[in-house]
């Protein structure tokens, strides 16, 4: 084994039952390069620290938890940004598929590029992959940029790219008063997600301010301390103009 | 000759369309069930909601709550007759309007005077509620009729008093009736009394010829007092207008008579757990033929469900101040169990299972009955997401391993309190509440002198001296505790025993029981994660101790960090397992009173608040008085690892070694379990079918908020229904004591952002 198979694991959750289907043991990858105004575990950030896995040894601990996972749960990777981890999660996917185990793959689609020696991995590690989650911050470049300090080209390159290769996507929006909470954008996202052909599952995320205290713990200033939770009229709004009723049936 | 012929008639018109032949020829309601019950496979669409008649009663019920409320906890008190099977004259709420009818006494809500557990009971508890005990009765029960508690404590030594003192052993049932027996109420709708008194006539006569040694003399008088207990409850039925002597015709009847039979046992005893059984089923078929003959709707099977829980609800007793510190918020446990799988491997989920759970729906959420679920991966995902869906609903509801009990007891046992599982009509428990693990291992380090109140309560012995506790050292003393508590505890319990057989046996109860029944010593642990969690500091972290002037060891100070039950490390799950067998295998060695097979439970009920405040500090970092977990929880914001993490941990003890139950009480937050509602179903459903596969026994689920519960204290009001699941019940959360509700703030609330 390499040194880059091995994974720094944040934290783990033996019972994820946002992060896909059923019940999910959740693995919470240490590091990402997105700095999202909105990020509720700023405490994954940090590209250091970290607990250190094997894949084995981290599929152990996930295959505790295997009775209570019914037919439809399983592993969720997620962050962090998991991807940066690429050559540790293709090892491990591919354990846990050998193993039966539905994984899914929670990532920003930040690190995506049609660029060697990412692009073939990321072929790799989409063979052993059932399905993707994937979170569009903002479908306006120049926003996202000012917003989560990266473009989102990539994010949209991956998208487009998974719905090439069938690959099932649940598609995530978290919906921030002031950020991203305006009609023209989220047509404009609608849009996008709708030439997409493997999307199963639309999900607006409100945003909350369950992670604030970890922005004091770290020392790190909180740029929407002013900014409320939407309110429920403009997240059925979302609601409605992302259409996720339709997508909601598959599920 | 012609006598029976016409009985053999009339039983044939009675029992028409029922199939099988045994449960005919014995008594054998188990094989009448498997003959004739029909497995229902689809969803909860066919459910009925409340009739007019329903909403009208269970207003009145409302009414009659607040005003009890008001009132202090007691709407009103018997307290000039000694309830017996026919003491009272008939009671109802709305004669015209009741579907079931019988109350314990002449009227809803006015609890009965029932002595022979001990008159000072009786006393203490009309007194805390601002009533008298005729003095005529105090002196009859205190000159003239000895009563159980006496005779208890006519019995008990020095050691046994201190041990009780101190609370090393606590909760006791020599100051209230012990419970746990379930009589099999199924029989007096089924077969009607005159079989039945028959059958017990025919039990005695086969003994006449026997030599007559002391068991054999009891055997003979106590099957006489079954006899004259079920003649009473011919009584009762005529007192409701009733025939009881015959099996019941139709499913009214049969609702009708299997609650007389209940009835008859709570106006004869108030048994800390006074269960029902395993009905639902049972009276399913009767539901069934009378659906098929078209002499009964939906709409009716439902109102009778409906009607009989109803009354199930209003079981109540009159009990002292300190039984209710031990046991908060009113509790019977009327527990009914539901569902299960079969020998033969046909799940036993009927209609009624639905009808039944959608009392909670129909009459909004309540504590009685303790509706226990017997889960198995095997029962019908339609009735699975059913169940999770009122959990999620009302957190009323508990579940138990079926598929590992039905390999111990069958598939017609009951749960008798919360975990105690039992063969209907066949096996009975003598209730043995619990030792103080904790405690105990206080009393290793510091020489069988008890922390608190500084007594020499177990034999003296030299106690640790070091600064530091040494793990061997410790264990080594801890078993030799250990020993001394098991011998003294069983020796404690036999009295008990004897003693409530004696002044205060349940005559109604065991006469719906075979003659020959199976019986077990069940005792119980308390303090268990404190015990496991302190034993782990001392093996895997520095414990140093800290005493006081005399050398008494009262507090501990810990460096480094420790692992903790409830996370699913084994590093100290190990040390869990190892205690538990060890205190049952220090148990075994001691013989019990009617040679009872010895069992023990982890399950507190709400008592792990008193055991924790008799408890000094001890090396898990505990403070003194602070409450231990329920049952056999994790303590209190420990189980840090997530939700399945706490689970595990707790699945690991051994189901065959504390066959008297391993109580878990769950709570979790309901968006933990997924966004939508078919989701927090689905995942509900699957978590209990993993719970189940890994070997855990028993689970109290909570679906709600903690803000809900604090909301709650504040406007006790707002919430008359507000239900939770403590360990092995349920309580209307108003109803708790301060102390109590904010234990239950305490514990984790599984959530997952």
């Amino acid at each position: 084994m390499t040194d880059s198979q091995i994974g720094y694991v944040h934290s783990t959750e033996s019972f994820g039952s946002v992060d896909g289907p059923g019940i999910r043991f959740v693995v919470f990858m240490q590091g990402c390069r997105m700095r999202c105004e909105f990020c509720h575990n700023p405490d994954t950030w940090n590209m250091g620290g970290g607990t250190p896995y094997a894949p084995q040894e981290l599929l152990d601990q996930a295959l505790k938890y295997k009775n209570y996972w019914g037919e439809e749960g399983g592993i969720t990777v997620s962050g962090g940004e998991p991807l940066i981890h690429i050559d540790f999660l293709i090892e491990f996917f591919k354990l846990a598929k050998e193993a039966g185990v539905s994984v899914s793959l929670d990532t920003c689609g930040q690190p995506f590029t049609y660029d060697e020696p990412f692009f073939s991995r990321f072929e790799e590690l989409m063979k052993y992959t059932d399905l993707v989650l994937m979170d569009i911050k903002h479908i306006d470049n120049e926003i996202h940029k000012k917003y989560t300090m990266h473009s989102n080209t990539s994010i949209l390159d991956m998208a487009n790219y998974l719905s090439k290769i069938g690959k099932p996507m649940w598609l995530r929006h978290v919906l921030v008063p002031e950020r991203s909470d305006f009609d023209e954008h989220l047509e404009r996202l609608s849009e996008f997600i709708e030439q997409l052909d493997s999307v199963e599952k639309v999900e607006i995320l409100p945003y909350h301010r369950l992670g604030v205290y970890k922005y004091e713990e770290l020392g790190i200033p909180y740029k929407l301390k002013d900014i409320d939770p939407p309110t429920a009229e403009r997240v059925e709004n979302a609601n409605r103009i992302l259409k996720t009723h339709k997508y909601q049936t598959q599920n | 000759m012609e006598k029976q012929r016409t009985e053999e008639f009339s039983l044939e018109s009675i029992w028409n369309g029922f199939t099988g032949k045994t449960w005919k020829e014995e008594i054998d309601v188990r094989n009448f069930i498997q003959s004739n019950y029909h497995p229902y496979d689809g969803n909860e669409s066919f459910l009925e909601g409340p009739t007019k008649e329903t909403e009208k009663l269970w207003d009145q019920v409302m009414d009659l709550n607040k005003k009890e409320r008001e009132a202090g906890g007691v709407l009103d008190m018997d307290t000039h007759v000694v309830s017996t099977i026919t003491s009272h004259g008939p009671g109802y709420l709305s004669k015209d309007m009741e579907k079931v009818v019988g109350f314990q006494t002449d009227e809803p809500f006015k609890r009965s005077l029932q002595p022979f557990g001990g008159i000072r009971m009786s006393e203490i508890a009309a007194e805390s509620y601002g009533y008298e005990v005729d003095p005529f009765l105090s002196h009859v029960f205190r000159d003239w009729r000895k009563t159980h508690n006496q005779g208890v404590f006519d019995a008990y030594t020095p050691e046994m008093r201190n041990a009780r003192r101190t609370g090393i052993i606590t909760g006791l049932p020599d100051a209230y009736g012990r419970g746990r027996i379930i009589g099999d109420y199924r029989r007096v709708a089924l077969y009607g009394l005159d079989r039945l008194i028959a059958e017990k006539e025919a039990d005695k006569t086969n003994t006449d010829k026997a030599m007559m040694n002391e068991k054999m003399i009891r055997k003979r008088e106590e099957i006489s007092d079954q006899l004259k207990a079920l003649h009473e409850l011919k009584e009762l039925g005529n007192i409701y207008g009733f025939d009881l002597s015959r099996p019941a015709q139709n499913a009214k009847e049969a609702f009708q008579w299997l609650y007389l039979g209940y009835l008859a046992a709570v106006k004869e005893q108030n048994g800390a757990a006074m269960s029902l059984g395993r009905t639902s089923t049972f009276l399913d078929i009767y539901i069934e033929r009378d659906l098929e003959n078209g002499t009964m709707t939906e709409v009716e099977a439902q109102e009778l469900v409906d009607h009989f829980v109803m009354k199930l609800r209003l079981v109540k007793f009159a009990r002292t101040p300190e039984y209710n510190e031990l046991f908060s918020g009113d509790p019977t446990w009327v527990t009914e169990v539901i569902a299960g799988v079969g020998l033969d491997g046909r799940h036993m989920v009927t209609k009624n299972s639905f009808r039944f759970l959608n009392t909670l729906t129909n009459l909004g959420p309540a504590p009685e009955p303790n509706l226990t679920v017997l889960w198995s991966t095997k029962l019908p995902q339609s009735f699975k997401n059913y169940c999770s869906r009122v959990s999620i609903e009302s957190s009323a509801i508990q579940y138990e391993n079926d598929d590992m009990m039905r390999e111990e007891w069958g598939d017609d046992y009951g749960i008798a309190c919360c975990v105690s599982a039992m063969p209907i009509g066949k096996q009975m428990q003598f209730f043995g509440a619990r030792a103080n693990l904790a405690k105990a291992l206080l009393y290793a380090i510091n020489g069988g002198v008890d922390e608190k109140s500084k007594a020499q309560v177990a034999p003296e012995f030299r106690p640790i001296t070091s600064e530091y506790l040494d793990y061997d050292e410790v264990t080594e003393k801890y078993d030799q505790i250990l020993d001394w508590l098991a011998e003294m505890y069983i020796n404690t319990l036999n009295i008990i025993h004897y003693m409530h057989d004696k002044y205060s046996y349940e005559s109604l109860e065991m006469g719906l029981h075979d003659s020959d029944v199976a019986r077990t010593m069940a005792t119980g642990i308390a303090g268990f994660s404190v015990a496991v969690d302190s034993l782990s500091a001392i093996k895997h972290a520095k414990v140093k101790v800290i005493r006081d002037e005399d050398g008494l060891a009262v507090d501990y100070e810990i460096e480094g960090d420790y692992p903790k039950y409830g996370n699913d490390d084994d590093r100290v799950d190990d040390i869990a397992v190892e205690l538990l067998k060890k205190f049952m295998n220090k148990v075994r060695q001691f013989p019990t009173y009617r040679d009872a097979t010895h069992t023990t439970s982890i399950l507190t009920i709400t008592s792990n608040v008193v055991y924790g405040k008799k408890t000094g500090n001890t090396p898990d970092g505990r403070r003194a008085g602070v409450p231990f977990a329920p049952g056999a929880n994790p303590l209190h914001g420990r189980d840090t690892n997530g939700a399945l993490a706490s689970l595990n941990s707790v699945a690991k003890l051994p189901y065959k070694e504390s066959l008297d139950g391993i109580s878990n009480t769950f709570s979790i937050v309901p968006k933990a379990l997924g966004k939508e509602d078919s989701v927090q179903q689905n995942n509900l459903s699957t978590m209990l079918d993993g719970y189940v596969k890994t070997g855990g026994h028993h689970l109290n689920v909570n679906a709600l908020n903690r803000e809900t519960l604090e909301d709650a204290m504040e406007h006790p009001e707002e919430y008359p229904q507000l239900t939770i699941r403590v360990s092995g019940y349920a309580v209307n959360f108003i109803k708790l004591t301060k102390e109590q509700q904010m234990d239950v703030l305490r514990r984790t609330f599984h959530d997952s952002l």
